[in-house]
């Protein structure tokens, strides 16, 4: 016995089942203790409750919702929801985090002092603390009645409302999908290998593939149009509440704002890093060759950034897409809000905190996945000298 | 013949502004755009915060809330909650002194001659212990002081301590396992850092304080607020590891071999030739995540902390006050900035001057 411990192959497979098996040990014991606690206070565990309506409301919501609803059917909301907020908050906050990292690389000594002033400030600062103070100042906005108006918005303590097209959401949803394939299909069409005209030489095709998109836009707005209104429908008030347009609850809004400045002065220094690691000698070469600044920062300058900040900044998002989480400090019922509703109002503990991490888990991959394809997709080809 | 030489004559200050500032007229436009939003939000922010504000609590509420700029009496008024919590009145001067030592030990840690492994260990061992006989009393004939009763800065600073003191090993531990040639170890342990590192904090956070009472047995569930420490310390580990992780890898391969040539046994090789060389190397992303780390404590109000965000909730929202929410979270904005940009500024400095020295 003794001298089979002194072989080094039998204690190396000896100390990894001790490992591995303490620790599955341990999960073991508090999964069952935990069925046992559980079942003593009447709650039977499995996935049975999926099915169960749920009995109460969520206050945000993309699809419809009714207190009658199954628990699986919350899941997905909840779902929707954080990736709704999260996509929102992180387009804002890379416009944001863009023209900050721009001022902070900029050669003018103001803009750069202006830039830093703000990163300093709100990357200081933590964002549940923001959260908190946007939506103090949000929910302490005037009453509909004396709401701040400005070009058809209106800010009140009840939410923004904004200018909506009278359309069914259905067109609506068609016609936005619609404009996102009027950006995204000329860039692929610019780039793949699958047309034989050489690249460079498409300006007809991409141009052609923009305005069958648009075209497609307008006529799913025209055909979903709700009859008898006006387009535009622009909130107004009519007695005590404001009616028309769309309202953008405090709760929203209030965390799109937080995360938009928050994870802007984030970004903006991965920008700010981004141009910092561009060569000098590379912009020195494009400049002597006789090309504008212009250009030098569009055909030079962006696409070198670009490459450089783009793994850093798939961290960032996958971050923001977690600090949805916030939501629960202010009622947005994101999907951390939903799992924990569900716990306090069904008991469930074991399988909802299961299907948080698994939730979690896919979209942390599927935004990684989604990174790595860009990622490779822009990558520089073979070896190409820097600096 | 004697040659003259003449030097460009030095541009003047006008013509040196000029060059700066409106060299063209893109960047004219931009500078006078800079200014103007400058100029704006300066004399906006001074306005309110300093000429038409209020100081004094003599007139109380009623005539704060008249005055146009900010009111800054409540923080006059309020300023023992917002710090101490509900910690007992006449022994907030502990909970102050608490405070202190956690600053001191900070500062301590920053100077370089505490960078050994045993004098770091020894002086967070000695803080937080010094600490927590500061708060919570019961010897030395201070009285005694309930966890449930610590609050404000105090218990934001010890749960930021307390974090960093038990995760930081922690995180050694991680990074070693991962890095460990049984591929068994490796993975399983890489699992769970990725697991962990995958979860926001506050799910974490909201599983030890309230679902993990369900999983363990009664002598074992201990106070809620040590249990969220523990899932704290277990999210700073998993990054940390990284960190960590990544400090071992910029140290070349040689230096273990050479150390194995020489006969040294494992824990020899690890704690004087691979962590010293490796925690240099990982020292800016280090401090970068402890500055990471102090933000998130603030997210333990989610779980029911009465920590420095949950205080001034409270000094704010009773009563009186209620307009002046503004004033109590750029107060409490304040304190977090004084801390976390103090810190990350060291941060950047030392990052500057390991860069020097590596040329």
């Amino acid at each position: 016995m003794v001298s089979l411990l002194r072989n080094q192959k039998v204690r190396n497979t000896l100390l990894q089942v001790l490992y591995v098996g303490s620790i599955a040990a341990l999960v073991l014991a508090g999964i069952v203790i935990a069925r046992r606690n559980l079942a003593e206070q009447g709650i039977t565990s499995g996935f049975n409750f999926l099915f169960k309506s749920t009995g109460w409301d969520v206050n945000f919501s993309l699809l419809p919702a009714t207190a009658n609803d199954p628990y699986w059917w919350y899941f997905l909301i909840g779902i929707i929801n954080t990736l709704f907020l999260g996509s929102v908050g992180l387009m804002l906050a890379t416009i944001v985090g863009t023209i900050v990292g721009l001022a902070r690389t900029s050669s003018n000594d103001l803009a750069r002092l202006l830039g830093r002033t703000y990163v300093d400030i709100f990357r200081n600062i933590p964002l549940i603390l923001q959260v908190f103070f946007w939506y103090a100042i949000i929910t302490h906005l005037p009453t509909p009645r004396g709401a701040h108006e400005a070009w058809g918005f209106l800010l009140t303590s009840r939410g923004l409302y904004i200018p909506f097209p009278n359309v069914s959401n259905a067109a609506f949803a068609a016609a936005t999908l619609a404009v996102v394939a009027a950006i995204v299909l000329p860039t692929w069409l610019g780039r793949t290998s699958r047309l034989s005209q050489p690249i460079g030489q498409r300006r007809a095709i991409q141009f052609t593939a923009a305005a069958a998109a648009l075209v497609c836009a307008a006529i799913s707005l025209a055909v979903g149009r709700l009859p008898d209104l006006p387009l535009l429908d622009f909130p107004a008030l009519q007695g005590l509440n404001l009616r028309g347009g769309l309202r953008i609850p405090p709760e929203f809004a209030t965390l799109a704002i937080a995360i938009a400045i928050y994870g802007g002065s984030y970004i903006a220094e991965i920008v700010r890093g981004g141009f910092k690691s561009v060569g000098k000698g590379q912009v020195e070469a494009a400049l002597s060759l006789g090309l504008s600044p212009w250009r030098v920062f569009t055909l030079v300058r962006l696409p070198l950034a670009l490459r450089a900040m783009l793994p850093i900044l798939a961290n960032q998002y996958v971050w923001l897409m977690k600090a949805t989480t916030m939501g629960i400090a202010v009622g947005f019922t994101d999907f951390f809000m939903i799992v924990a509703l569900t716990i306090n109002h069904s008991g469930q503990t074991l399988e909802a905190i299961g299907i948080l991490m698994a939730g979690f888990l896919a979209i942390n991959l599927s935004l990684a996945a989604v990174f790595n394809r860009i990622n490779k997709a822009i990558a520089l080809k073979g070896n190409q000298l820097r600096g | 013949m004697e040659m003259v030489v003449v030097a460009p004559p030095a541009p003047g200050r006008l013509e040196d502004l000029r060059r700066r500032f409106f060299a063209t007229p893109l960047q004219a436009v931009l500078s006078l755009a800079c200014l103007t939003i400058m100029v704006f939000l300066a004399w906006k922010l001074l306005n309110w915060a300093v000429f038409s504000a209020v100081f004094t609590t003599s007139g109380g509420p009623e005539a704060c809330q008249a005055a146009a700029g900010a009111c800054w009496s409540v923080i006059a008024a309020r300023w023992r909650i917002i710090f101490f919590g509900l910690y007992p009145y006449e022994e907030q001067w502990r909970s102050a002194l608490a405070c202190v030592v956690v600053v001191v030990m900070t500062v301590l840690s920053c100077i370089p001659v505490f960078w050994t492994g045993r004098r770091i260990a020894l002086v967070w061992g000695a803080g937080t212990a010094l600490f927590y006989v500061l708060m919570k009393g019961g010897v030395l004939g201070l009285a005694h002081v309930g966890e449930e009763a610590w609050g404000g800065l105090a218990l934001t600073l010890f749960i930021f301590v307390t974090t960093c003191l038990v995760g930081f090993p922690l995180a050694i531990c991680l990074a070693l396992l991962r890095r460990s040639e049984l591929p068994w170890i490796s993975r399983t342990t890489g699992l769970i850092i990725d697991g962990v590192r995958s979860l926001p904090l506050i799910s974490i956070l909201f599983t030890f304080a309230v679902v993990l009472p369900f999983a363990l047995p009664q002598w074992l569930q201990g106070d809620k607020l040590y249990r969220v420490i523990l899932g704290s310390a277990l999210f700073f580990s998993a990054y940390q590891a990284e960190i960590v992780r990544g400090g071992m890898q910029g140290v070349p391969t040689g230096q273990e071999e050479a150390a194995m040539a020489l006969g040294m046994r494992y824990w020899q090789r690890i704690g004087r030739i691979l962590l010293p060389q490796a925690m240099r190397n990982a020292l800016p992303a280090t401090i970068n995540q402890f500055v990471i780390s102090f933000k998130e404590t603030s997210l333990v109000i989610i779980v029911g902390f009465f920590e420095i965000l949950a205080s001034g909730n409270a000094a704010y929202g009773t009563g009186e006050w209620r307009f002046a929410y503004v004033e109590v979270y750029a107060f409490i904005a304040f304190i977090y900035f004084v801390f976390v940009f103090s810190l990350s500024r060291y941060g950047a400095f030392l990052e500057r001057r390991m860069s020097i020295s590596e040329r």
